[in-house]
């Protein structure tokens, strides 16, 4: 069992949670992420560890809410206790000195950023961060982002602070200037990864992006979350969740995740309406 | 007394087909303690003991049989744990057939003493009459052995090395513990509360079990010798990483590795969902590629999810599939179809991306290949459709790639699994055995469980022979 230690609001949805997992803290690695189980009769879901602390052997998580297991999951408080926390998964993120990394995160996609972006600082590349969300009151971790990188684009759909527009399109104009930029590294839904894809393949800028495929077991052994990159398939739990964007199979992802809508839906509406369990 | 009828094997009772394709109970009733103890009694006690040698943890078949016979079941299946410590698992899903029973001295003449069955039925007998608790081992000080997987290799492993008076400790990667036991063989087929009681009997001995630790990414292999203070380590990580035909069509919504498949239902119990959180979608005409015990288990579970049509889909002829007799004969009278010497060659699917139907080629059997099976032949223009909207995978699976991937100094073969140096499964790495699936490729329960108890001899030797 592990204790939520913490448990934080940061935007409507939104909560971090500090966790009890000493075996996981003392292997993370910038780009791991936990599998995570919240009770005896859950789901298990992947989520990024955002920090980690070896020696009080915590990890933090960012959870956004918008389902039946994430919502369930932000009901927990401090100090219960969550059945399964497994990891470090997946492969960490190769991170060596290059010039200057953009950093682009759409919604909750800064969280898992955040650890990336203090390792491309710690070798001593330069990290422009451009972050996005609909409107301002929605930023989240945007202290946070601003104080780890060297530099903050941002941007709202609706031009309710700094940029109006997509992150996409901040990345094309920022790329257009001239300015240099040696990597990019893009997270968030699955269509603006896309689209940053797009971008940056016009300019041949070198492009990560972490996929959030849907898994089960999150250790190799099921392959429901395999995905085609470079005309091969790769189980991204072990093989990633890190891949190079331009040869990612966006289209194919983007329907593989839609596989199970309808039972998401009708998780969400029992979980919704409160409806205790019928089964033995 | 009566004569001994030595011709009377028993059948084992079962729920009817009809009933039992709708839910997930157990198919096998199990024996009365009258039949099972006349079964017992047909044993004629050969001195050679054929059946020993057939079995792979040389279980003492004559000496149990003869208590069952005096009705003492409890000695009886204590008597068998002195060699095999999960005997409820083995007597359900042996092979018994092409093993201990293969070689009974009473198969020449009659039928072969009901081995499998008179296993079965006295270690139930004990889990629901027994009250006695087996003592838990004081191992402390003793020598700290680290087992990897607590699939039946590992639990094998670790039990006997507990009775030999070591401290040891599982790292499984799971939740839950017992490996293909838990996630891959259905409850229809194994109910899970015996997988508990048998690694509660485990844990009894004193071995102590982590869950949620993956070694290789949680703890290093290294890191278990040389901080961990473990003294030796059994790998039984096994062969859990589902092959796929490399068709095209094969990641369209609907296709399932079996693995992927199984573990939703079993281990995840997604036949209870949203009770349970982890969904499983299964639509009304299903194929099941492959014909070994997974492509049964498999055919047999998505029935039981309310599929209308469940085919088999396979390349070669009856007589090659490699799943045991009874479950094909459990299959087809559940209502399964078995369309063989056929091969998939696509996948194809509708504009939102989800499976619509498969094209197949039939096949034909030319000469035998190394395997010594006659190979399957495609016959020329000979494509089918068969309209499907689920399409389950089973043609296979491979090593568990996470630990070997990540211990660099571990010798592993062409095929990627663990090369071992001695009939102990000594590998590469000095105080590191390994054993099962992992060594093997897929292969039984028993193997597994053979190669843990021999494991479990080398590292006590390995770790005398150091102090
Ligand atoms: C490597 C990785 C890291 C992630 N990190 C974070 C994170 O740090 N914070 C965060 O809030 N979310 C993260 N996610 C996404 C998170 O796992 C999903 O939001 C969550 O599983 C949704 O579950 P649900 O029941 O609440 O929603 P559902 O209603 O079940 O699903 C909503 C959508 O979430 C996705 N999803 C559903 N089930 C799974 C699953 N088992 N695995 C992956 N995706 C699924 C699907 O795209 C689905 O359409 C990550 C995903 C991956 C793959
Ligand atoms: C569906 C199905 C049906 C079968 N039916 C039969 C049958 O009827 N009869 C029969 O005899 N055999 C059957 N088999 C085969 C049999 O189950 C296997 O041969 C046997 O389980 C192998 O045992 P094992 O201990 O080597 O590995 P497994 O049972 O595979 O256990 C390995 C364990 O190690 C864990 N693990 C893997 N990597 C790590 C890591 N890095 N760190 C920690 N833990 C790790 C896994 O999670 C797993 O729990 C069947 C197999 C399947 C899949
Ligand atoms: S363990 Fe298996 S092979 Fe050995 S006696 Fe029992 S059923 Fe037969
Ligand atoms: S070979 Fe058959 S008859 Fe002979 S001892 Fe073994 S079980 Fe009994
Ligand atoms: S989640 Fe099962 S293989 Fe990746």
């Amino acid at each position: 069992m592990h204790r939520i230690i913490a448990k934080k609001l940061l935007a409507p949805s939104v909560y971090m949670f500090v966790l009890e997992a000493p075996l996981v803290a003392k292997a993370a690695k910038p780009g791991n992420f936990v599998m995570v189980r919240a009770d005896e009769k859950g789901e298990r879901i992947p989520l990024t560890i955002v920090e980690h602390d070896e020696k009080l052997g915590t990890i933090t998580i960012v959870v956004q809410e918008i389902g039946a297991s994430t919502m369930k999951l932000c009901e927990y408080e401090e100090g219960s206790l969550l059945a399964d926390v497994l990891g470090p998964c997946g492969k960490p993120t190769k991170i060596e000195k290059v010039g200057t990394v953009l950093a682009v995160a759409g919604g909750i996609g800064i969280a898992p950023l955040i650890p990336q972006i203090k390792e491309h600082m710690r070798v001593g590349n330069k990290v422009v961060t451009i972050l996005g969300a609909r409107t301002e009151n929605l930023y989240v971790l945007r202290d946070t982002a601003t104080m780890v990188s060297s530099e903050m684009i941002l941007c709202t759909d609706d031009g309710s602070c700094g940029f109006h527009g997509f992150v996409t399109q901040a990345l094309e104009e920022y790329i257009k200037s001239g300015k240099p930029a040696d990597e990019v590294v893009a997270i968030g839904p699955v269509r603006m990864m896309k689209a940053c894809a797009d971008v940056t393949r016009k300019f041949g800028v070198k492009t990560t992006v972490s996929l959030n495929a849907t898994m089960l077991d999150g250790t190799g052994m099921c392959g429901c979350c395999r995905v085609t990159v470079a005309g091969q398939t790769k189980f991204s739990c072990v093989d990633g969740p890190e891949f190079d964007a331009h040869e990612v199979d966006f289209d194919e992802l983007i329907k593989r995740q839609t596989f199970f809508r309808e039972e998401e839906r009708l998780a969400l509406d029992k979980h919704r309406s409160g409806e205790g369990c019928r089964c033995r | 007394m009566s004569v001994r009828d030595f011709s009377a094997r028993p059948e084992m009772p079962k729920q009817s087909p009809e009933e039992r394709a709708r839910n997930f109970n157990e198919v096998a009733q199990g024996l009365s303690e009258q039949t099972a103890q006349a079964e017992a009694m047909r044993c004629l006690q050969c001195k050679t003991r054929p059946c020993v040698a057939g079995c792979p943890v040389e279980v003492p078949i004559p000496e149990f049989l003869a208590l069952a016979a005096e009705g003492k079941f409890i000695e009886a299946s204590l008597k068998i744990k002195e060699k095999n410590s999960l005997p409820a698992v083995c007597g359900r899903v042996c092979p018994q057939e092409t093993q201990c029973e293969s070689v009974c001295t009473l198969g020449k003449k009659f039928k072969p003493v009901a081995i499998g069955y008179m296993e079965r039925f006295v270690s139930d007998y004990e889990r629901a009459h027994s009250k006695q608790e087996v003592e838990r081992r004081a191992a402390d000080g003793a020598p700290k052995v680290a087992v990897i997987g607590s699939g039946p290799s590992g639990l094998t492993c670790a039990a006997d090395l507990a009775l030999m008076g070591y401290q040891v400790d599982i790292y499984e990667s799971l939740h839950e513990t017992g490996g293909v036991l838990r996630y891959g063989i259905p409850e229809f087929r194994l109910p899970k509360n015996i997988v508990d009681r048998e690694v509660a009997y485990v844990k009894q001995l004193g071995v102590r079990i982590v869950t949620n630790a993956v070694i290789g990414m949680s703890i290093g292999l290294e890191e278990l010798l040389e901080k961990e203070g473990y003294s030796a380590v059994f790998i039984g990580t096994g062969a859990g990483l589902p092959y796929f035909l490399g068709i095209p069509g094969e990641n369209l919504n609907g296709v399932y590795s079996a693995n992927e498949f199984l573990t939703r239902v079993n281990l995840m119990k997604a036949y209870k969902f949203p009770c349970y959180g982890t969904p499983v979608r299964i639509g009304k005409r299903v194929c099941v590629v492959g014909a070994g015990n997974v492509a049964m288990d498999s055919a047999r579970t998505a029935l039981r999810l309310g599929a209308e049509d469940v085919q088999i889909v396979y390349r070669r002829s009856r007589q090659e599939m490699p799943a045991r007799i009874e479950e094909i004969e459990n299959a087809e009278e559940e209502g399964v179809k078995l369309n063989l010497l056929t091969n998939p060659v696509e996948i194809v699917g509708d504009e939102q991306g989800i499976v619509k139907k498969m094209v197949c080629q039939r096949m034909e059997l030319g000469e035998p290949d190394a395997s010594g099976r006659r190979r399957p032949v495609p016959v020329e223009g000979s494509e089918f459709e068969i309209e499907a909207d689920t399409v389950v995978v089973a043609i296979g699976q491979g090593p568990n790639p996470v630990l070997t991937r990540n211990t660099k100094a571990l010798g592993l073969n062409k095929r990627g699994y663990i090369e071992i140096n001695d009939d102990y499964g000594a590998t590469s790495i000095p105080g590191v055995f390994a054993g099962g699936d992992i060594v093997t490729g897929a292969a039984t329960v028993i193997a597994a469980m053979g190669a843990g108890k021999q494991a479990a001899r080398g590292i006590d030797q390995y770790i005398r022979s150091r102090s």
